[in-house]
């Protein structure tokens, strides 16, 4: 075979415009039925959709900080494509929120022009990246409740919240690997890898609790079969972790929660100290021209 | 940062796509071992999309013929005509000759 680039040969003939490279993807999204589940409250669907919406988009936003300025030009890559695919599954989810909401909000509205106690994200992810054994951390921890979530809630009541879990599973078992992957690397590698792994855990674990915390909208979504506890996922998600950090040579964190404030967190806006320097940097252009087109 | 290279090898990718028949030759990488350069070779080269298949091979493995010695390698063939196996008649059932 002689072809004028090598892609030629893995191309299939197609001719939709939408993918810039590669073939043969097709919008899952697209014959999704987005009616509002009767059986719904409309407020909790809409609050719930932002939750998870949040962990993706703040997520994304922390790892894009990575651009440019990881270990290795691959590792580089490899991070974007994460970073891109939370904010795909965060567009999913804010537009669904949205919609929900039936008050205009489309996802840049609901990304750009929302307040830090309106940010339903849960803390772990507003956390700074670190050095590149906490950013790893970070993502082991978010990346295994996740899917532990995403699987379930493939199952969902709501037709979108479904497609959008459904689509994501796949997305989210290659970032669990990819951490996985890099927590045993470092772990197990030299002693100065293996300090960095340690301590990044060490630094990510007090957050793990709030990923476990069911809020009053994840139950009784949950009681609707709209929404996944997330209590339900500690087992799985433990599991998990203990055998990469056996594997890894590491040490399950002896550490406390980090403790609510009254008994609120980040499900109900209340965000540790990064989380508003994350946002003005966010949302700096989009506030400074707000009726701007892009 | 040589040094730091020698540790990240570097990889040949081949990649065949969904339908496709061969593996191709798309380009290469830095890895330290088999498995991530597979795992980055999905990344730079395939984007992910189900159903590829993907080698990577040490780049140090391959072993290449010579420019220099093109002409009396590949000469023999050009100018004999019954060294090519074309004097038969393709049956209409066999596919990708």
């Amino acid at each position: 075979m002689s072809f004028d680039n090598a892609y030629q040969a893995l191309a299939e003939e197609h001719d939709d415009a939408r993918w810039a490279y590669g073939s043969g993807f097709h919008d899952e999204m697209s014959t999704v039925d987005r009616a509002i589940p009767s059986i719904v409250d409309r407020a909790d669907l809409f609050a719930y959709a932002l939750m998870l919406g949040d962990d993706a988009l703040v997520l994304s936003q922390r790892t894009a900080e990575w651009c440019s300025n990881a270990p290795e030009l691959e590792e580089d890559v490899a991070l974007a494509n994460i970073a891109l695919d939370l904010l795909g599954q965060a567009r999913l989810l804010l537009t669904r929120a949205g919609e929900v909401e039936g008050a205009g909000r489309d996802e840049d509205r609901l990304a750009y022009f929302r307040d830090e106690t309106e940010f339903r994200n849960v803390r772990l992810v507003e956390q700074p990246n670190g050095d590149f054994a906490q950013t790893i951390a970070r993502l082991l921890l978010f990346a295994t409740a996740r899917l532990a979530l995403f699987a379930r809630l493939s199952a969902s009541a709501d037709p979108v919240l479904a497609a959008v879990a459904a689509k994501g599973v796949k997305e989210l078992a290659y970032h669990r690997d990819h951490a996985a992957q890099w927590t045993v690397r470092l772990g197990d590698g030299t002693e100065e890898s293996h300090r960095r792994m340690q301590a990044g855990l060490d630094r990510m674990w007090p957050y793990l609790e709030e990923l476990f915390t069911a809020h009053p909208v994840e139950l009784r979504l949950a009681e609707a079969g709209v929404a996944v506890d997330p209590s339900e996922l500690r087992a799985e998600v433990d599991a998990v972790l203990d055998q990469v950090l056996a594997a890894a040579t590491l040490t399950r964190p002896e550490v406390l929660p980090l403790a609510t404030v009254g008994g609120r967190a980040g499900r109900d806006g209340v965000h540790s100290k990064p989380m508003g320097y994350l946002l003005a940097e966010m949302q700096h252009i989009a506030r400074s021209q707000p009726d701007a087109v892009w | 940062m040589a040094e730091v290279r020698s540790s990240w090898p570097l990889w040949e990718v081949f990649v065949r796509g969904r339908r496709g028949l061969n593996h191709v030759h798309v380009g290469s990488l830095h890895a330290p071992d088999a498995e991530m350069a597979v795992r980055n070779a999905r990344d730079l080269y395939t984007r992910r999309n189900e159903g590829v298949s993907i080698w990577v091979v040490p780049a140090e493995s391959i072993t290449a013929s010579s420019p220099d010695e093109k002409d009396p390698f590949f000469a023999p063939a050009g100018d004999k005509v019954y060294r090519h196996p074309t004097f038969y008649d393709i049956p209409d059932g066999v596919p990708h000759l």
